[in-house]
């Protein structure tokens, strides 16, 4: 009991050991240039554009037995609260968005990293653009906010590095020419000019693995699902930015 | 599905400038990137690049593989007279595509 | 904050040193800058080039070379007789120069355009502008190109 008390406290405080306090968070946004800012803040030319508009059509577009139109109205804020904890698992929007497809609609779910599944992502995201983050730590969330943050934690790969390493104690000093940011998801999927196109935060996430020369988890695998709901939670109440554009 | 957006102003006044931005969806290979295996990855990208008022040719660009992908080109034009801007973007392996504005000019 | 360069349209005078340290091998950069001073001479044919009226954008410190934004505005009154025909943009490092050639004239109003450009390392941006009396006016900027950290090949 004492032991889920500790932990439970450590998990409630701000400040513990390494962790950004929470008003000195800020968003990727901030660590970029001037022009790449103004990228993702002019709607008519975000190149993320061209993923809203398939998103668009996707959403309207009878698939099986209905189309996403068919039942759901506004999904704003629905973005925000994500990844939710259903059935003992930690599920985040795209898997959402494949459960209702299989379940609901009838039809197959899309690949993950599709251009499909990006679009109906981002067109679902959007909707939350602005609002902040609103993933809690609960009953239900709290084993998978701690699996994600012992993950956070663990020094892996070859070059031995944890998250926290770079992201929570060295953010804002520069590595490899190019300056640390704090590893907020605040604005997926994001057009990322390394990628030239839009990707998921597991794509990032699996970057950041190979970056350290470990074996990247899968798409989609509780691992990284977890980690992404320990990522929500870490950018809680800070505004999410989808579509947003970085380096 | 050659996707591309305007942004453009739908009304001006006769002898102001207003501005366009265009922007195209296409991967832009630019034909010097090579496969993990070492095969060079043809080259892929739009060439050109025009518009049209009401017939009138009143830019043009020629695009090379420096270009980024999903290119975004902004220019400027002189509303002269109410009628319709045409854009179009022709490329390698046929790619074209073409989208037109009306602008009303008062 | 741009730092301007002479830019010399002579082979091998295209000495612009940059100030951070590019990753190209001095060969490859002395080809590229060969071919770079071939392009500027097939659109000037020769012609001397003057510096002023042009003035290129580009951020001096790019966050990534694959999309970089970059403006070029010309002074200039695009009346019938007096305005810019052509704008065409150069890298000094790019496996091959160029980058745009924008062809306007008096119906553009003025003479200002954007586009998004790659620049494959640090180096020379240069825009030259052709005036409808012939001559031809530059700009160049120094850029410096870094790259992301946390590549999807583990390649650096």
């Amino acid at each position: 009991m004492r032991a889920a008390a500790l932990v439970l406290s450590i998990l409630c405080t701000s400040l513990a050991a390494g962790e950004i306090p929470l008003a000195e968070r800020r968003s990727g946004y901030e660590f970029m240039g001037r022009e790449t800012r103004a990228m993702q803040d002019d709607d008519s030319t975000n190149p993320a554009l061209f993923w809203l508009m398939d998103g668009e059509t996707l959403w309207n577009r009878k698939e099986g037995a209905a189309a996403c139109a068919s039942c759901h109205r506004s999904m704003a804020g629905v973005a925000a609260r994500y990844p939710k904890v259903d059935s003992g698992r930690a599920v985040n929007l795209e898997q959402q968005i494949n459960a209702c497809r299989t379940e609901r609609q009838k039809a197959a779910p899309f690949a993950y990293e599709s251009r499909e599944l990006l679009a109906l992502t981002a067109y679902v995201a959007r909707q939350s653009r602005g609002m902040p983050i609103a993933v809690e730590s609960n009953d239900a969330t709290r084993p998978h906010l701690e699996a994600g943050r012992e993950l956070f934690k663990r020094r892996q790969g070859q070059l031995n590095l944890a998250c926290t390493q770079c992201h929570d104690d060295n953010w804002g000093k520069q590595l490899a020419g190019t300056t640390i940011p704090q590893a907020h998801p605040t604005g997926y999927p994001i057009y990322r000019l390394e990628w030239q196109g839009l990707g998921s935060l597991h794509r990032r996430l699996r970057n950041c693995m190979i970056g350290v020369r470990a074996e990247p988890y899968p798409y989609g695998s509780p691992e990284l699902v977890d980690l992404e709901l320990y990522l929500m939670w870490r950018a809680r109440g800070m505004k999410l930015e989808t579509p947003g554009v970085r380096p | 599905m050659a996707r591309v957006a305007i942004t453009a102003p739908s009304r001006a006044k006769k002898g102001e400038v207003i501005e366009i931005k265009t922007l195209a969806a296409h991967v832009m290979e630019n034909g010097f990137r090579r496969t993990q295996e070492g095969t060079l990855i043809p080259r892929d990208i739009i060439t050109q690049f025009a518009c049209t008022y009401n017939g009138v040719e009143v830019f043009r660009a020629e695009l090379y593989p420096a270009m980024a992908a999903n290119p975004l080109i902004a220019f400027t034009t002189v509303a002269a007279e109410s009628g319709t801007l045409e854009f179009k973007w022709t490329g390698d392996n046929g790619y074209s595509a073409t989208q037109s504005v009306t602008l009303t000019v008062t | 904050m741009t730092s301007r360069r002479r830019f010399l349209a002579v082979v091998g005078g295209a000495l612009a040193a940059s100030q951070a340290t590019a990753q190209l091998d001095p060969n490859i950069q002395a080809l590229r800058r060969a071919a770079l001073a071939k392009a500027i001479q097939k659109v000037t044919e020769g012609k001397p080039m003057r510096t002023g009226k042009v003035k290129l954008q580009v951020p001096p410190l790019i966050d990534n070379g694959n999309t970089v934004p970059l403006s070029v505005a010309v002074d200039s009154p695009m009346t019938a007789t007096d305005h810019v025909k052509a704008i065409h943009v150069f890298t000094e490092k790019n496996p091959q120069p160029y980058v745009l050639s924008a062809y306007l004239g008096p119906r553009a109003g003025r003479a200002s355009i954007s586009t998004r450009a790659r620049i494959a390392d640090t180096g020379q941006v240069i825009a030259i502008a052709q005036l409808s009396d012939g001559s031809f006016w530059q700009d160049s900027v120094s850029v410096v190109v870094t790259l992301s950290a946390c590549l999807e090949d583990g390649l650096i």
